[in-house]
């Protein structure tokens, strides 16, 4: 099991991170808005016990703000 | 077990770019070469007129603004003043490939010892998606509102393709970092352009084809497929030139 950390103030909610997990756990938050005005990324609800930790998010995160812990 | 963070070299401040322009990402490589390779403390970087124009507020190293299209004459001055430092360049197309062609192949030509990451968007993206000398045949951008015509405007440069025309330069890769596994080879072609400056090879470019998805008018997600569809079938992705290795396989 692995530990995904967002930074969630800096995120542009472009969605590459979304695109690039290959379990397709990651969501755009549309409930929610950050400093930036733009709806952030974060882990679908109950999936952090699915993802393995690979990283792929974090690679294809143009703003690096995910820390990825496992 | 931290197995991803933000690398030491990226300082923690929000960059300015928009969503999902992949600058992002090419920014993050940089520094990640920078701390593997222990040189942050060492490197000077020079920084283009463009969207990177704020490249100075992101790296952790010391960073040098050029004049429009001038960071390889910059870098040259810089890197002969103290052969000590590791000096790169990151330059976008409307910085390099048009208004700064000539101290590119000049500084090229003369193999000087630098390291040159060239960002190819295919627009001009600071100044609100002109039509750039990369930008492709049929494409529309603000310049071009009925698609690129090469009778009008000629035929996008290539500029790996071109430079590798010359005796001069050590190193010339064309790489993307549209999905996880080209941004690892992306990666591994960045590291060695900058092993190359340490080992005094001489001049290495590499070129990443990044999207931009506001100024293409298209989604994040379709801004990476249309590198794929567009832009790869014109500028061949691969090495251009290793002049080392191409010797060492004589």
């Amino acid at each position: 099991m692995a530990k995904l950390t967002f930074k969630t103030d800096s995120c542009k909610g472009c969605g590459l991170c979304v695109d690039a997990c290959p379990k397709d756990l990651l969501e755009i938050a549309k409930d929610k808005i950050n400093r930036k005005g733009h709806h952030p990324a974060q882990l679908k609800e109950g999936a952090d016990a699915s993802c393995v930790g690979c990283a792929s998010c974090a690679i294809m995160c143009p703003d690096c703000i995910i820390t990825v812990e496992r | 077990m931290v197995v991803f963070e933000r690398p030491h070299a990226l300082l923690d401040v929000p960059l300015h770019y928009c969503p999902g322009c992949t600058h992002g990402i090419v920014h993050r490589l940089v520094a990640e070469c920078l701390d593997e390779l222990e040189i942050e403390g060492k490197t000077i970087g020079i920084a283009p007129v463009g969207c990177s124009v704020m490249a100075y507020d992101y790296f952790g190293c010391d960073v040098i603004e050029a004049a429009h299209g001038r960071a390889p004459a910059v870098a040259t001055g810089v890197k002969r003043a103290d052969p000590s430092k590791i000096v790169f360049t990151y330059q976008g197309d409307g910085d390099l490939a048009s208004i700064g062609t000539a101290e590119t192949v000049h500084a090229a030509t003369r193999n000087e010892n630098i390291t040159v990451i060239f960002i190819n968007n295919a627009i001009y993206g600071m100044t609100g998606g002109q039509m750039a000398p990369t930008s492709l045949v049929g494409q529309v951008t603000q310049t071009s509102p009925y698609g690129r015509d090469p009778k009008l405007c000629g035929y996008p440069v290539k500029i790996c393709e071109m430079l590798s025309q010359l005796e001069g330069p050590e190193y010339l890769a064309r790489v993307t970092v549209n999905n996880v596994a080209r941004v690892r080879e992306a990666k591994k072609a960045i590291k060695k352009a900058f092993q190359n400056q340490i080992d005094g090879k001489g001049f290495s470019l590499v070129e990443v084809l990044s999207a931009c998805p506001t100024n293409w008018g298209k989604t994040p997600k379709d801004a990476l497929k249309w590198i794929d569809d567009a832009m790869i079938p014109y500028y061949p992705l691969g090495v251009y030139k290793d002049r080392s290795a191409d010797q060492e396989n004589r």
